[in-house]
Parts: C-alpha cells; structure tokens; sequence
C-alpha cells in the first residue's frame, strides 16, 4: 500500500509527469466530447481551442511577465496569412504549416520584442496597438502576394480516408485544435514552473531587484514576447484552417482586444483563466445575440442590442469578479484557509500596480 | 387456412399500394418543379409543408452598418408582406439574417451556423465582397443555393467553381464600362480622374471604365481605404492634376467626404459616381448640415450616376408605388432610400425564383430552375443574365443625372454589356408589378 | 498649392483633431493612471446628444453647450458609478472594463438615434479661406479647431500648474493616501478629472464630427490616432499630448501623400517604436528611466 502509494507519488510529482498525465485525461475527455457533438458544435469546439492557444500565451506575456500586448491579434495574422501563402497551391501536412507559421510569427515576435524591450505599461500598449492596427494594412498594401482586401482563401483540410468517408471534416479540425491546444497548454504549464517561468514573474514584481539577482531583463522580456508571439501565430495558422478565409478585416484591432478580455475575464496570469476566458469569447456573443432574436423589436434596437449586452456583461463582470472566473473558483476553494481575508480593498488606489502580488498562480 | 390466404392477399395488396404510391411520389420529385398542384412537402433541408427558411449574413453593427443594415430589414417586409398573401404556395417564409460586422471570420461562422444548425433552405443576400468569399467555397461544397449576394464583385459569376452561387446587381465592371461610355459621348474633351475605393468594387470599376477611355489618358488615380476618413491628399492630387471629371466608385459616405474636401479646395469637377455611392436620400443626409445656403444640393448639382431600378423620387411608378406602400406599411422607422429599394427588389426575386421552382423544389431542382425559367425583370431596368453559362443578375444600368435642385432624372436608353464583350443597347421594356405584389 | 503645403495643412488639422483627443486621454492618465478606452464613445455620444438638439431647434451653440455640460456629467457619472468600485483591482480590470464601455456606448447609440450617418454642422465655414488669388486647404473652421485645441492644452496647463485644485488633482493621483491624511477629498478629484477629460473628449468630437461625418464608430480612428499621440509625447504631459497628437497628423499626412494611403498606419508605427526606443516613455516625459 505504502509502496504503491510512493509509487504513485515518484510518477505525479515530477512537473512533467503530472502535467502529462493531465494532459492525456484532457484530452481523452475532449475526444470523447467532440465525438458526441454535432458538427457545428465541433466547429465552436476549434474555436474555443485556437482561442485558448492564443489567450495562453497572452496570459503568460501580460499576466506572468506584466507586458501589456494590445497587438496579439496581428501576431496571429502572421500565423495565418503564412498558413495561406504555404497552401496557395499546393498541398502540405498540416504539422509543418503549423511549426512554419510558429517560426515566422516568433520571428517576428523577436523583432518587435527587441524594439519594445524598454517600454512599459501604457507604453507597451500603445506600441502593441498601433502594431495591431498598421500590420493587417501591410497586406492591402502589397496586394499582389496577400490578396488585399479580400484576402486569401484556405481550402478545408480534409480528414484522413482512415477515419471513413462521412467523418465530418469540423471534428477533424477540432481534434488538430484540441491537439494544438493541449500541447501548448502543457509546454506553457511546464514553463511556469521552471526557472525561466520564475524569471518572467521577478522581472514582473521588482525589475530592480530581479536584475540585481542577476536576471537578464530584456532577454527575459523578449523571450516572453516571444513564446507569446509564437502561440499568437500557431493560433493564427489553426484560424486559417478554420475560417477559410485570411483577411485583413478579420484581424483588426478588436481581435486584439477580444484577447485581452479574454484573459482578464477568465483569470489573469492563469492557464484555466485561458480556457475560460476562450470560452466566454466564443459562446457569450452568440449566447446574447440568440436572446435578441427571440425578442420582436424594431430593427435599429434588435441590431444592436447583442453589442450593448456583452459591453454591459464586461462591465458587471469588472464589477463584480474582478480576479476573472479562475480567480473566484480560487477563491471559493480556498475559503476557510487562513490565507483567506486578502480582500481586493488592499491594493493601491489610484496609481501604477502593473504587479499585483495577489494574482501569483 | 382461408384466414392465411386472406391475410397473405392483403399483405400483398398492401404492398402494391405502397409501391404504388412511392412510384407516384418519386415521379413527382423528380421532375419537382412543374408539379404546380398538390400537397406541401418537406422537399428539402429548411422546407417543410409549411415554412421556408433563408438565411443570410448581414453587417448589422460595425462600421459598414450605417445604411447597410437597412437592406435585410426592408426585404424582411416585403417577405411579410408576401406572407400575408398567401406565401409562396401558402408556405411562410422566414428570413433569418444575422450579423457579421463586416469581418469575414464572423461570416464565416455564422454562415456555418445558418447551415448546420439552423439548416436553412438557402443564403439569400449575403453582403459584402470579402466576406462573402469567405464561404462560397463551403456553401458550393455543401451544395447550398446561394442566391442573389449583395455585392457587384464578376467573382460570383463562376459557374465551374461556384455553381450554386447567383449575382444580382449589376457586376462593377459593366457599371464602369457604361459610365465611361456616357463620358466618352457626353462628356467628351474634359481630363478625367478616378477616386476608387482600394478593393474589388473599386478595382472591377476601374477596369470597365479603362475599357472605355482608355487607361493612358486618365490625369490622375486615387484610392482610399474605408478605415481611413482622410481623404484630403487624394482630392488635392486629383485637382493638382487638373482632372476636370473626377469618376468616383466610393460608398456614400466616401461620396460625401470627397464632396466635402472638395469644396474645402474650392474644386468643382463633374461627379461620376457609381450607384452604389451615389442614393440621393442619404447623400442629401450626409449633406445636410452643410446646406445653409443650399450648399447641400449645389455639392449633388451635376452629379452622373447610373441606375438599374427605378428612381426613388419617381412616384408616377407603379413598383415605387408598391415598395413605398410596403415601407409604410412595415418598416416606416427606416428611412425611404435606396437601400430600402434593393432590399425589396432583391425580395421579389426571390419570390419570383421560388414561384419558378414549383411546390416542392429541393436545392438542385431550384437551382436548375433558376439557370433556366428566364425570370422577368421585375423592377429591374435591365434583363437578368441567369442562364447554365451565367450567374450574373442585372446586365446593364441606365445613366442618370442629378439637376442643380437635387432632383434625379434618367438619361439615355438602358445599356447592357458583359465583362469583355461590346456595351449594346437594351431595348426591352420593363414591367409592371402584378395587381397585388406577389409574382 | 504645392503638394507639400497642402499635405502640411491637411496634417495640421488632423493633428489637432488627434490633439485633443491625446488630451483627454492624458488627463484621465494623470488623474487616475487609466486608460479610458471608451473615451471616443463618450465623445461619439454627447456629439449625438448635441445634434439631438440642434435637430429639435436648438441653435448651433446651444447644441455645442449641450455636448460639453454632458461631456462633463458623463464623464462625473462613470468615474463615480463604474470606475470607483474597481480602482483598486489590477489595472487591466479598468482597461476590460473601459472596453465594456466603448461597445455598450456604441450599440447603444444607434439604438437610440438611429443607425444612419449623420451630418453634424461646423461651427464655422468648411471652404478653404483665401490668401491672395488662391484657396488653401485651411478654412475658417479648421481655424477653429486649431485654435480651441490650443486655448484647451493652455488652460489645463494653467488649472494643473498654477491653481489649487489642480495640485490637489496631481496629489490625489500621485498620492492617494497621504492626500488623504493632508485632507484632500480624494474621490471628489477623481470625479472631477474624469470630467473634465469627458468635456475635453466631448469638445473634440464637435469638431471633428462636421469631417469625419456622425455614425456610432466615428470616434474610433481618432480615440486610436490620440492614443498614438499621447504615447508619442508622453501620457503625464498636457504640452506632450497635443505635440504627439500634431506630429501623428503630419506623419500620416505625408506618408499617406507621398506614399499611399494604405501605408499610413504603418507611417504611424514606425515613427512611435523609432521614438520609444530613444525616449521609452514619450518624447515630453518627466522621469528618466532608471538604469540598473
């Protein structure tokens, strides 16, 4: 019993080991979820999973590292538009367009990474925004290669013959997002615990003193930009897949900003938060326009009244859950602890708090 | 043993009834659309005795919404309208329209929405250029009739790639080519100038109204994008270059911008503007603040535009008379303009398409017959070009004119032509609705 | 006119439009280190609320009052009602919320004034004034706005420099605590920062909504092009904001002029990262960043 026990505890320990074995659990789980949904449901299924590679990485650049990107959703348009420009005809695996668009967003991610090193808070953001909305420009600019507006179109990947004729091709693309969703989440996860994961959140907490012990700031600021540039692109690539279409109209700046809600909504700082936060960004909007439409009401109010919904929604939600989803499951878990008592009426009113202590995972 | 027999005989009756009557009914799907007589059937996906059901994807909200979004409205009212009278072959037909803000990835999920989980019969209206090729690949795959997009673009006119997918307005390129024809013969001797929306409304445009000048003589070419509301260095290179026409494939409110900055540099060309940025309620809006002293109508004085429905103004005509009726009646918090007479036309078409395919058509049958029945104009000032070899909807336009007191009048016959052939003259007549409305 | 001067012209009122929006963003900055995203929406709907007005008969002017004592009320009712209960979570809050903000403003517009683009009168005479025999790219209304965009970055140069409440406004922001101990009323400074930067806000979008024409995401070009601005020239500099806000004008002008209007935003970006890597906090910033 005991030996079994100990057993048990030299395979779960480890980081690795523990965060594999979740990871395997999730994703049986999904699979056997994905196999009982419709296929529309498969297809919001994907979207839940790019969103969640995409809002992982964010949250570890905003949340963990303190940089604000208000620019993610450019990033993820690298992804995609090299995801189209690699299958503008002809055919390629999909793991290789995935790992080439990583690589070219990440490049990319080196360069403004290094530019933005220096810069902090609204700085950092302003930079990031108007990177968010000059990038997509580039390409109604040389319209020749990225098909200006109308951008490039992305056959369906379509699925194996092993699979059999009549698998729907959405379950296809969600088991490869899911695929993509749960490796990235797992590498992130490890990250978090290793040294460098622990560089990110002291240069977060106390530049001074994290570059006295020896951590070098903007190494650790762009390698956070960086990874976070990476997971833009892949979920960028993944968004190729899905949507069909690679447009600067789909990436504009409220891409950008839908990721960052993201993240704040599900729980800043945390990868559940992630997932949460993808969740809300995909069901919500469709969530309040099905509740507009059941209501008969002239069309200049049955338009819009979706849009005023989910703007009231986010405001409730800073009202009322300011720690994000994640941040009140914590908090209802940790109930009844000692550590409990901590209430949000102890940070600083009214000046810069970029690290907020209360939000260390 | 006579109970036996008995039952075995009426086994077998009962049999030969069934195959019978399957015979019968298969005979009759078959040959679907001319089975004019009978009962309802669930035929297709989104069809049942008693309902149809379309959808479409619209900019509701966004940028593109202002004026845009009064489109699926107005269509939705004639569809009631239709529905009062007894529907089509007394089934209902709903319109399930929904918002996409103008971003392809939005149409593209709600597309899917509409067709795997709403499962609607056809996409009827889609709007925009951008975000419509966004999903015509997965409709045409999916074998979903796509009918009539809201969008000029010669794409949709591919019948090897999108055989499911219809046009309706008239392709940009024909309106370019008939515009430059009018400069050509009205406006001859003058240096002319392009203002074109950077995309392809603009670009098919330019291409027809090169076809006709020429592209070497034109003085100056200058593009926007509509994310950027400055459009003060493109009006200032286009008087620097002394073009003394200046033809313009904007939206209205590019139209109105153009205007303005233009009597900020004290620039007065003639203004050739495409129908699409040219609708005289919602420039006269644009303008209005702007009108002390009549401003706002000296800006739109001497404009050319062109048109393929009937003018707004024109109440002397009988589809006017109709439309504007069903506006009151239905949607009166809009405003009266013309994109609350697209809509409507774009409504009756359909109406006429589905009365076309027959009682129980299924989503071939339909789009077979609409290649096929040669359907009337309509409202339409110009004949429709659907054919198995076409897709495209409108064939031609008719110049117009705006006077110096902001009232619009036609000018010259209706031309008609198609993206590489000869501009010809249609001298068809156009028709009067049916007495109540409903084709 | 030569290509260049009218590009200039062109940029000089663009920029004074990004001008006064950087200025609003900045004083929302100072009072209270927010961002305030939906600072174009609020604008966007006093300028609705005015037109409102003017469209029921009201003169010009009277509308122009109406925009700004709303501009103020709105500004005093979100910072007390949305803004106060979160002051104290992580910053980001403030950024997700001021977003929630921006889209309820944005659809709630058109739901009650109606989807069309409007047109919005101008204070003054749109057409070019005339120098000599020609006409140049600068009318009496751009003046205008040149003008009060000045007159604007002065007085709140003054109220913050040389007046008491403006002290006790930078105390409360720099301070909150020790404010409170020296017995400032805290609370009422914020309120009152954050409506004054909404009557600012709602100032600017009366000027610019005669160009750029009324509809609910008017405001949305220029709230990002102020930002730029403010950034440019440093959030905690009133004198920064409207310099920042003049320079993107001329960048955008000139890039757009001279190499295409779809290359402007990139202009944008690369002069702002150009600026930051020298100057990391703007190019009027008051701190030096602390080498190590």
């Amino acid at each position: 019993m005991v030996a079994a026990q100990s057993r048990l505890n030299r395979l779960v320990s480890p980081t690795l080991s523990r965060h594999l074995l979740l990871a395997l659990g999730a994703a049986v789980l999904l699979l056997l979820l994905s196999a009982q949904i419709g296929a529309y449901e498969d297809y919001q299924l994907t979207a839940v999973a790019i969103f969640a590679v995409a809002t992982a990485g964010l949250t570890l650049l905003t949340g963990l590292n303190g940089q604000l990107s208000l620019g993610h959703g450019a990033l993820m348009a690298v992804g995609a538009y090299t995801t189209s420009l690699l299958l503008e005809g002809h055919e390629l695996p999909v793991i290789v367009v995935l790992l080439i668009a990583v690589l070219s967003s990440g490049l990319i991610g080196i360069l403004f990474g290094y530019a933005a090193a220096r810069l902090r808070g609204p700085y950092l953001a302003g930079a990031t925004l108007t990177l968010a909305v000059a990038l997509p420009q580039v390409a109604t600019r040389y319209k020749g290669i990225f098909g200006g507006e109308e951008g490039l179109t992305v056959t369906p990947t379509s699925p194996p013959a092993w699979l059999g004729a009549d698998f729907p091709p959405e379950r296809w693309l969600a088991w490869i997002a899911l695929a993509a969703a749960v490796v990235t989440i797992v590498l992130l996860a490890n990250l978090l615990r290793s040294s460098t994961g622990r560089a990110f959140k002291a240069v977060r907490d106390n530049e001074a003193a994290a570059a006295l012990a020896g951590i070098d700031v903007a190494r650790t600021q762009v390698l956070a930009f960086v990874i976070s540039a990476s997971c833009a692109g892949l979920a960028g690539a993944l968004f190729a897949y899905w949507s069909g279409v690679t447009a600067p109209a789909g990436f504009s700046l409220s891409l950008s900003l839908q990721l960052v809600t993201a993240i704040v909504i599900g729980g800043l700082g945390s990868l559940a938060g992630a997932v949460w936060g993808s969740i809300v960004l995909v069901f919500v909007p469709s969530f309040t326009s099905g509740m507009a439409s059941t209501l008969n009401l002239p069309s200049s109010i049955a338009n819009n009244l979706p849009l005023a919904i989910y703007g009231a929604i986010l405001v409730i939600a800073m009202l009322m859950v300011p720690y994000g989803i994640q941040g009140a499951l914590t908090r209802i878990l940790r109930m009844g602890r000692t550590r409990f008592g901590r209430s949000p009426a102890d940070g600083h009113k009214g000046v810069v708090d970029w690290d907020d202590p209360a939000l260390d995972p | 043993m006579k109970s036996v027999m008995d039952g075995t005989a009426s086994w077998i009756r009962g049999i030969a009834l069934v195959c019978v009557v399957g015979l019968l009914a298969a005979c009759g799907n078959s040959t679907g659309s001319t089975n004019n007589s009978g009962t309802n059937t669930a035929s297709a996906p989104g069809i049942t005795a008693t309902t149809i059901t379309i959808g479409s994807t619209q900019p509701l909200t966004g940028p593109a919404a202002p004026g845009y979004s009064e489109i699926a409205p107005a269509s939705n009212a004639y569809f009631q309208y239709l529905n009062a009278h007894g529907g089509v072959f007394g089934r209902k037909l709903t319109y399930d329209y929904v918002d996409d803000g103008y971003n392809p990835t939005n149409t593209a999920s709600q597309t899917r929405k509409l067709v795997l989980q709403d499962k609607v019969f056809a996409i009827f209206s889609a709007l925009g250029t951008p975000t419509h090729l966004a999903v015509a690949d997965y409709l045409n795959s999916e074998k979903v009739p796509d009918l009539f997009v809201s969008s000029g673009c010669n794409c949709w006119n591919d019948v090897s790639k999108y055989p499911n997918t219809f046009g309706w307005q008239p392709d940009y390129t024909i309106e370019g080519k008939v515009l430059g024809q009018y400069i050509k013969q009205s406006i001859s001797g003058k240096k002319v100038g392009y203002f074109y929306q950077n995309d392809e409304f603009g670009l098919d445009g330019v291409k027809g109204l090169d076809d006709q000048l020429g592209a070497s003589s034109i003085a100056s070419r200058q593009n926007y994008v509509p994310t950027n509301t400055n459009v003060g260095p493109q009006i200032a290179a286009l008087q620097a270059s002394g073009a003394q026409v200046v033809v313009s494939f904007t939206i209205p409110a590019f139209t109105a911008l153009a205007l303005l900055t233009a009597a900020k540099l004290g620039y007065h060309p003639t203004w050739v503007v495409s129908n699409v940025g040219s609708d005289v309620p919602t420039l006269t809006g644009l303008l209005t603040a702007f009108s002390k002293g009549a401003a706002g109508a000296q800006l739109l004085g001497g404009m050319v535009s062109d048109t393929y429905l009937p003018l707004i103004s024109d109440s002397s005509n009988p589809w006017i008379t109709l439309f504007k009726g069903i506006h009151d009646q239905y949607i009166s918090s809009l405003p009266w303009d013309g994109n609350v007479l697209y809509g409507m036309a774009q409504a009756y078409t359909l109406a006429q398409a589905f009365k076309a395919a027959g009682r129980n058509p299924t989503r071939s049958s339909f789009v077979k017959s609409l290649e096929s029945a040669k359907l009337g104009s309509g409202p339409g000032l110009a004949p429709f070009g659907y054919s198995s070899s076409n897709h495209l909807g409108y064939l031609g336009v008719q110049v117009d004119t705006i006077g110096a007191d902001g009232t619009q009048s036609t000018s010259g016959p209706v031309y008609t032509s198609s993206d590489s052939g000869p501009i010809s003259q249609y001298s068809g007549s156009t028709s009067s609705p049916p007495a109540n409305g409903i084709p | 006119m030569s290509r260049f001067l009218i590009l200039t012209l062109n940029g000089l009122t663009q920029g004074a439009i990004y001008s006064a929006m950087a200025l609003a963003l900045v004083m929302i900055w100072r009072a209270t280190q927010v961002i305030n995203f939906a600072q174009g929406a609020m604008a966007m709907f006093t300028t609705y609320l005015a037109l409102f007005a003017i469209e029921h008969g009201a003169p010009y002017w009277l509308g122009f009052l109406v925009a700004v004592a709303c501009g103020l009320l709105l500004g005093g009712i979100v910072e007390r009602v949305i803004v106060r209960p979160v002051e104290s979570a992580p910053p980001l809050n403030l950024v997700i919320l001021t977003l929630g903000l921006l889209l309820f403003l944005e659809a709630l517009a058109p739901m009650a004034f109606g989807g069309q683009i409007k047109s919005f009168p101008p204070a003054f005479s749109i057409v070019g004034l005339h120098l000599g025999a020609s006409q140049i790219a600068f009318s009496p209304f751009d003046a205008f706005t040149l003008g009060s965009v000045l007159a604007l970055m002065v007085l709140l140069l003054l109220l913050f420099q040389k007046t008491n409440l403006g002290l006790r406004m930078r105390a409360s922001a720099f301070n909150p605590e020790v404010s409170r101990l020296l017995g400032i009323r805290v609370g009422r400074m914020l309120t009152l920062g954050w409506a004054l930067a909404s009557m600012v806000g709602a100032l600017a979008g009366v000027l610019i909504a005669p160009s750029l024409l009324l509809y609910p995401t008017f405001m949305d070009q220029v709230l990002v092009f102020g930002f730029t601005g403010a950034v440019l020239g440093g959030l905690d500099s009133a004198v920064g904001a409207v310099v920042g806000g003049l320079l993107i004008g001329f960048a955008l002008s000139y890039v757009g002029g001279y190499l295409g209007s779809d290359l402007e935003t990139v202009g944008a970006l690369v002069i702002l990262v150009a600026v930051l890597m020298v100057r990391p906090r703007g190019l009027f910033s008051l701190q030096r960043l602390r080498q190590v």
